[in-house]
């Protein structure tokens, strides 16, 4: 699983019916620094997000698709968790902010 | 899944059972800002509506396979969607 924060969402009409019903998140994966990590993926939403947040996501499939509810679908990513805090051995708090709007 | 362009397609005589009469589209996957990321690569159709030019998302890895159940297609990657839209807000964190 990686972390990441959502950067915004897909809208698409035409679309595997197992998406129906399921927010697509445009999702950046991050490095423990907070900058970006690779490309940002699409992601479907199992838990209700908004944009800005920082969230767990899992790349795995079968995790994927299991935690949107939808088994043997074509879902490889999903975001399955709002982060709270992450602690870091050695360092006292992560070096990016965690919540959307609240780092100044 | 990811974003990207269908950018052409790809004829095949000789191939895997399993992608008869499979469409096979060339994507050139996208960044959110739309500017290329990686080479382009080949994928099913999974909507069977994609046209050349179209702004298309797709899904790897096995569970690209699972539109195409109960055949067992030979696919690494599959267009899921066709994109309408897309709200970016990246300054907003």
């Amino acid at each position: 699983m990686l972390i990441g924060r959502v950067i915004g969402e897909v809208v698409a009409t035409e679309k595997h019916a197992s998406h129906a019903g399921r927010t697509a998140l445009l999702v950046q994966p991050l490095d423990l620094d907070g900058t970006n990590r690779g490309n940002a993926i699409i992601a479907l939403d199992a838990i209700g997000v908004g944009i800005g947040e920082c969230v767990l996501l899992t790349t795995e499939g079968y995790s994927a698709m299991t935690s949107v509810g939808r088994p043997n679908s074509p879902i490889d990513a999903a975001v399955i968790g709002v982060i709270d805090a992450v602690e870091i051995v050695g360092a006292a708090t992560l070096a990016f902010p965690i919540r959307p709007g609240k780092h100044e | 899944m990811q974003l990207g362009r269908v950018i052409g397609r790809i004829w095949a005589t000789v191939k895997d059972p399993g992608l008869h009469a499979q469409r096979m589209l060339l994507v050139q996957p996208l960044t959110p800002e739309l500017t290329p990321t990686a080479k382009p690569l080949v994928c099913l159709d999974g909507t069977n509506s994609v046209g050349a030019g179209e702004l298309i998302y797709w899904c790897g890895s096995k569970e690209s396979s699972f539109p195409f159940l109960p055949a067992e297609v030979p696919t690494n990657a599959t267009i899921v969607g066709i994109v309408d839209e897309l709200h970016i807000e990246r300054d907003r964190c």
